[in-house]
């Protein structure tokens, strides 16, 4: 069946008519996650959890919120793309629990087989609702320096999110590396659609992913597009300009970012990103010209940007050290 | 003495079983260790029967309360004129880590007069009291204590390729910077440097990295020693360090340091504006 709107409202509703069909969808469930699915918030329907935002591309808003067990770990954006034969799922949200329910909504929208599941970048929002998808057997799909960071993270990322998480929320999560390591430009087939997957230098981290489907121009950006969520800079603020430059100049309809949107124009959504990664660079480099220290930058640099991101402080000085400790290199 | 102090705490069994226990918690140890005040037994092994005195007067430090990033903690050290005149030398503390002596600068006939400032970045491996401690000439301990938030620095992963890391490893930058208001100068030092700490996974291999990190930093102006440091893994990567100095005839700043692998490295800076 091609991937027409059409064709896949009228799935969706047969689904919701035919609840015995859902059933036998959520028996591919393992048994890992599945208990701590089960007491979660019933009342939000599979469907809603994800909106189509191009024919056949789905993409989830998730909370602007820092772990916390109300959230349950749903602090991040996912979406999935849907072929004539099978699916990928791009980013998994922040627990196994938020990965059952991407999960089941895609469930509630195809049967087809979930061939790929893609991370955007290795961070713990990002990855950590991977251990949901493993009973599909699907590829899962990084940038090759994935592993190899997420690795080195691995038993503080589970400490810290299980802290703040709570034994509940957190359940069945755990850390699910790539089996397929994209290291350039490559096409995954879904049957009659062509998803390209092109790896970054280092940016907001040194393993970013883009996924582009080819049909539509929708480009799923993980968290090298932030919006209302304030930016993490997790690798080098000079590549991410960088990249964000490139990127810019390229036709693409619509983005999905790592956190807000979840559909957004392109290049407008780029601006107040890109505008404040340049404040903060001009203010370190002035401060490094005049021989300020990294103390004081943490105290000054960029404090005009406060009012247009949330969380900007739980995020803000962070970024502005690691830019600092970059930029002095110069 | 206090490099003794220093190795023989490294050596020392209580360390290496707290440093695999660090490893094998993956920090979550960080508020349950706040309930134990280890000072005291710190303090005897890094001074025996002498005790460090909290004299905010004498030495003040700066830290923030939570550090952003406990791999990169500013710290900055100020000691009036006063006891600078008399310090012979000044010790940078962080209780829980590791290795707790963080760095011992003994200081020059060329550190100045004139309030002497002295800053770095340090790595904080879990919720610690962070101290700065002068030792005077006849013997004195004066010390500022602050408490920092912080946690996971010292095993923060290095992710960058080993060998291109070492290849830049030794790479200087030295900057005059402008007189302080006592008529001191100031320099800046930066350092290309992994500063592995021993407590970092090579992924690639899954193995510990080797620690491998500066071990000795020698400032002189025209000659004559501004400081000499020995330090050792909480030391941030690339290390970096701010300090004031004496003017003199010979304004030329010259830095030797080495590593634990006995590789030197040395650099060169003229007047400024020269």
């Amino acid at each position: 069946m091609p991937p027409s709107p059409s064709a896949d409202f009228d799935r969706r509703t047969l689904l919701r008519a035919v609840p015995g069909l859902l059933t036998l969808f959520a028996s591919s469930v393992s048994a890992a996650w599945r208990p701590a699915f089960a007491d979660t918030r019933s009342e939000v329907s599979p469907e809603s959890f994800v909106a189509e935002i191009a024919p056949g591309v789905y993409a989830h808003r998730g909370q602007i919120a820092l772990y916390a067990p109300a959230n349950e770990g749903d602090i991040s954006n996912a979406g999935f793309i849907v072929g004539r034969e099978a699916v990928a799922v791009i980013d998994t949200g922040g627990s196994a629990r938020i990965g059952a329910r991407l999960h089941q909504a895609i469930r509630s929208i195809t049967p087809l087989p979930i061939r790929y599941v893609i991370n955007t970048h290795m961070h713990p929002d990002h990855v950590f609702g991977n251990a949901a998808f493993e009973a599909d057997q699907p590829a899962f799909v990084g940038h090759h320096k994935l592993a190899r960071g997420l690795s080195a993270r691995a038993d503080r990322y589970l400490s810290i999110n299980k802290e703040a998480l709570g034994e509940e929320a957190f359940a069945g999560t755990k850390i699910v590396l790539p089996t397929l390591a994209i290291s350039t430009p490559t096409v995954l087939d879904l049957g009659g659609r062509e998803i390209l997957l092109e790896p970054q230098k280092t940016a907001h981290t040194d393993n970013d992913l883009i996924v582009r489907d080819r049909q539509t121009g929708t480009v799923f950006l993980g968290d090298l597009l932030f919006s209302e969520h304030a930016p993490t800079l997790d690798g080098s603020i000079l590549g991410w300009m960088a990249v964000l430059d490139t990127l810019t100049k390229e036709p693409i309809q619509r983005v999905v970012p790592g956190h807000g949107g979840p559909s957004m124009p392109w290049p407008d959504a780029a601006a107040p990103l890109r505008h404040y990664l340049q404040v903060i660079a001009d203010e370190i480099r002035a401060m490094i010209k005049a021989n300020r220290t990294l103390s004081e930058a943490t105290e000054s640099v960029g404090l005009s940007e406060k009012s247009a991101w949330s969380l900007f402080e739980d995020y803000h000085v962070r970024n502005v050290s690691a830019a600092f400790a970059e930029l002095e290199w110069e | 003495m206090v490099h003794r102090a220093f190795t023989t705490r490294l050596s020392s069994l209580k360390v290496l079983v707290a440093a695999a226990l660090v490893v094998a918690g993956g920090w979550t140890g960080a508020l349950a260790a706040d309930e134990e005040d280890i000072w005291p037994a710190l303090q005897k092994d890094l001074f025996g029967a002498r005790e460090a005195v909290e004299d905010t007067r004498a030495v003040t430090l700066e830290a923030p309360y939570r550090a952003e990033d406990a791999a990169l903690v500013p710290l900055t050290v100020r000691l009036p004129a006063a006891t600078a005149a008399t310090a012979k030398k000044l010790m940078l503390v962080i209780d829980k880590n590791p290795a707790p002596l963080v760095a011992d600068f003994t200081f020059g006939p060329a550190a100045g007069a004139g309030e002497r400032v002295l800053e770095t970045r340090v790595r904080i491996d879990m919720y610690s009291n962070v101290r700065a401690i002068v030792e005077t000439n006849d013997g004195k301990l004066l010390m500022a204590t602050k408490f920092v938030k912080a946690a996971g620095g010292c095993s923060a992963p290095a992710l960058k390729d080993t060998d291109a890391v070492l290849a830049e490893a030794g790479k200087m930058q030295i900057k005059v910077l402008a007189n302080t208001a006592d008529g001191q100068r100031e320099g800046q030092l930066k350092i290309r440097h992994p500063q592995y700490s021993g407590l970092q996974l090579n992924q690639a291999t899954g193995y510990y990295i080797p620690a491998k990190f500066l071990r000795v930093i020698e400032v002189q102006r025209g000659g004559e020693r501004v400081f000499r440091m020995e330090g050792g893994i909480s030391l941030s990567e690339d290390p970096n360090i701010r300090f004031t100095y004496a003017p003199g005839g010979d304004e030329t700043l010259v830095v030797t340091a080495e590593d634990t692998d006995g590789r030197t490295f040395k650099g060169q800076a003229g007047p400024k504006g020269s």
